[in-house]
């Protein structure tokens, strides 16, 4: 390939390294380009759960992808570091708090079915507000937790609940008014007004079922039945405030804000207005299961201190720093030239993988540094298998400039086939290690993998680069003590002794 | 220099290394972790000079009960770890019921700090060793597929990628028992990642068996009419500087970590150092020589020497 070409794909490389490692905080493209460290290293929770439905029995990808986006907004409020909800395989969801030691209350958090209240307001509260308003429903004290309730199809009679746009009633003065009731207080209208406790009509406890519909004009709608409890409270309720509006509101964050539009006595209801088929059946699901569409139960949890990580990070970089330079010292007493090149290209390789790391991005945990710094001891594999040809090839009579090329062109089939061979393991380990949860082993892999990858890139390209520059410049016909040969004529199995 | 012709005894260093593992193999040395069975662990941390022993927290526990089915703790096994530090291995409890241990051993020995604590579902076990099984048997079946199709040039190319296998097999035989033999010694226990340094070991393992191999796919073009064993052996000496070295490099970096590296990763790091030594020795000293024990048919000699010796 053009010389001129691959060093200016080098100097991009260690450009972006120098960008992207350097700087303490790097913020490029609206990304934050940190490293992310794993639970080992700063503590915190981990969580395997687990669709709690016969394995005969498939769960829909869809529903897994819900069940985690709602854990995500439940966890969130949780700990200080990145929260990580993700869908492992079909049926698993594994969950990350970093910085948090209560396992307790985390666990209960994500199992317990979310609190769907509904919520009595005389104006509409805007759902895409992201305020969370208060209700004077305590979940601890009350007997009447919501629990799970399988949809049911019941009852005839339907009465309508619409879901308005916002009917500004005083959009001019936009004055919140503290105080205990929001009731028959005048403040402002789209969301809900900090400080104001407003009133919980009745929970997800007395909704029987909900499911996604269309209405008489063939729009999507939300159809609901109540318990006979239920019924009589939001009877009692919806008599009383016609043209007010009920907050639907679930882990106190409202979802939805139907008007009332006539009393509602049958025990069943409907939600009708503009949304699409997947608002409604969305809506449906979040009423109907109280969140979770699948129901998940606990299958392994794991809690780390935070002391454990930092003392042993620590210790794996000095670690990991003594064993670079033990590589670097070997390399430019055996390799003399060749070797001082080839520590550069360590230097580089250590730093493009710090990049890639950044970039994928890699949790790093302590398997995951254990990984990165046997990965430096292996990456100068690629240049030792050269270094040795390119020695045979001298011995046996070479011109130097000849030896060198011969030394990159023969080494190359056993460093592709040697490398593939690694590569297969990371792929089987991401697999093992993917399927319960295990980031650690994955992390590792990944890790491995990446270094693999950038060391042939270093190995080879840099280190060749690096070398011809130095044959352009300086004459070594005579010099082979710098390639650290003797002599040219040493014959090749002597010196294997 | 003649390595292959010295093939036997290097094949009796490598069974002297396996046998006393596989017999610590045989004795229950390999303990398998809650990885593997399901169940709880709990790292402990003791204020300084309060760790009790190991009948002391047992009698401590007695009165804790599991809050789910109310019943006692059962078997509890206590190991020490570090200075002041327990780890405690039971049955699969619930949160409440490890915070009531927490409690009960605060009360009893002062301050408890929980380092750790994991909890798996024997189901999950179950199923991690299912996988563990197979991620071991798929890495060896796709590495022989891929050094099969990367010789497949040679004459007899399948042999090569079973004589790679073999060598595989050797190192996992020498961690399995090394760990078996440390698990007897120490009381270490085969964890996931202990499973993942063996398969890393298996990639790395047969990185050095290609690069010998490769040598002998170009000698092979190189000298038609020597006799198949000079070749090999001649492949194995000119590529043992870069194999030697190789390792070296990675057994430096790999030292510095179980040397100075976190307690955490101790384990780990040392069943890599010893595999990646397993790797080259396997791939130098085991690999080529099947090779030329498979061209020489030497397997029927075995059986002359059997007979013959079976009749003097």
């Amino acid at each position: 390939m053009n010389r001129t070409l691959l060093w200016i794909v080098i100097i991009v490389v260690l450009g972006a390294d120098i960008i992207v490692n350097v700087p303490a905080k790097v913020q490029i493209l609206g990304m934050d380009w940190h490293i992310r460290q794993g639970l080992d290293l700063q503590g915190g929770i981990q969580v395997l759960l687990e669709a709690d439905v016969p394995a005969s029995q498939s769960v829909s990808s869809q529903s897994m992808a819900v069940a985690a986006q709602i854990i995500h907004n439940r966890v969130d409020a949780l700990g200080v570091g990145e929260k990580s909800v993700q869908v492992s395989g079909s049926r698993r969801i594994v969950v990350e708090i970093p910085g948090y030691d209560k396992p307790e209350e985390a666990v209960k958090l994500i199992q317990n079915t979310a609190l769907l209240e509904f919520v009595e307001s005389q104006y509409y509260l805007d759902p895409t507000s992201t305020e969370p308003i208060e209700t004077d429903y305590l979940a601890s004290s009350a007997s009447t937790t919501p629990t799970i309730i399988g949809p049911s199809i019941l009852g005839t009679s339907t009465l309508t609940l619409t879901p308005t746009v916002p009917t500004p009633t005083s959009t001019a003065t936009q004055t919140p008014i503290l105080g205990n009731t929001a009731i028959g207080t005048p403040g402002a209208v789209g969301t809900a007004i900090p400080g104001t406790i407003y009133h919980t009509i009745m929970t997800g406890a007395q909704l029987k079922g909900a499911q996604a519909g269309r209405d008489n004009s063939n729009l999507p709608d939300v159809e609901f039945q109540l318990t006979s409890d239920g019924a009589t409270l939001f009877a009692d309720y919806t008599t009383k405030h016609v043209g007010w509006y009920v907050a639907i509101v679930l882990d106190k964050k409202v979802i939805s804000c139907p008007v009332i539009h006539e009393a509602i006595t049958g025990g069943t209801g409907q939600i009708t207005g503009n949304f699409t088929a997947s608002e409604a059946s969305q809506l449906a699901i979040w009423l109907s299961y109280g969140a979770l569409p699948v129901p998940l139960k606990v299958i392994r949890e794991q809690s780390i201190g935070p002391t454990l990580g930092q003392d042993s990070l620590r210790r794996s970089l000095v670690a990991g720093l003594i064993g670079l330079l033990t590589v670097v010292i070997f390399m430019l007493l055996y390799y003399r030239l060749p070797g001082a090149l080839a520590d550069l290209a360590l230097m580089m390789y250590a730093l493009t993988s710090l990049t890639v790391y950044r970039l994928i991005p890699v949790t790093f945990s302590l398997p995951g540094i254990a990984g990165f710094i046997l990965s430096v001891g292996m990456a100068v594999d690629a240049n030792i298998l050269i270094f040795e040809r390119m020695k045979e090839e001298l011995r046996g009579g070479k011109v130097l400039r000849e030896a060198v090329e011969m030394g990159f062109l023969r080494a190359w089939p056993s460093i592709r086939d040697s490398n593939i061979s690694t590569l297969i393991t990371c792929a089987i380990l991401v697999w093992f290690g993917g399927t319960f949860g295990a980031s650690i082993v994955k992390g590792f892999a990944i890790t491995l993998a990446a270094g693999v990858l950038v060391s042939m890139f270093t190995a080879i390209v840099v280190t060749r680069n690096l070398l011809h520059l130095a044959l352009d410049r300086i004459d070594f016909s005579t010099r082979h003590s710098w390639f650290g040969i003797s002599d040219e004529n040493q014959n090749s199995t002597e010196s294997a002794e | 220099m003649n390595i292959i012709g010295k093939r036997y005894w290097f094949f009796g260093l490598s069974l002297a290394v396996i046998i006393p593992g596989l017999i610590a193999l045989a004795l229950g040395g390999l303990k398998p972790s809650i990885d593997f069975t399901g169940g709880t662990m709990l790292e402990l941390q003791f204020a300084s000079g309060t760790a009790p022993a190991a009948d002391q927290v047992r009698t401590t526990l007695g009165s804790v009960t599991i809050a789910q089915t109310g019943r006692g703790l059962g078997d509890i096994q206590v190991q020490t770890s570090g200075t002041n530090g327990l780890i405690l291995h039971l049955q699969q409890v619930d949160q409440t019921t490890i915070t009531a241990i927490l409690d009960a051993l605060t009360k009893s020995f002062g301050a408890t700090t929980l380092i750790m604590a994991d909890n798996v579902g024997a189901a999950v076990g179950i199923e991690v060793a299912q996988r563990a099984a197979g991620a071991v048997a798929l890495a060896s079946l796709g590495i022989a597929l891929y050094v099969w199709f990367a010789f497949r040039g040679l004459p007899h190319a399948f042999r090569y990628g079973l004589a790679a296998v073999t060598a595989l097999v050797h190192d996992v035989l020498v961690l399995v028992g090394i760990e078996a033999l440390l698990g007897l010694i120490l009381g270490w226990e085969a964890d996931a990642l202990f499973l993942t340094a063996v398969l890393t070991v298996i990639g790395f393992s047969v990185h050095d068996t290609i690069v010998v191999f490769d040598r002998i796919r170009e000698n092979q073009n190189k000298y038609r009419y020597s006799p198949f064993e000079t070749v090999v052996n001649h492949s194995v000496v000119q590529t043992l500087d870069r194999s030697i070295n190789t390792t070296l490099t990675v057994l430096f970096t790999l030292l510095a970590l179980s040397l100075f590296g976190g307690v955490t990763t101790r384990h780990f790091v040392i069943i890599l150092l010893v595999g990646m030594a397993s790797g080259a020795y396997s791939s130098i000293f085991n690999a080529a020589a099947i090779l030329v024990v498979w061209e020489n048919r030497e397997w029927e000699t075995w059986f002359r020497k059997r007979k013959r010796s079976a009749t003097v």
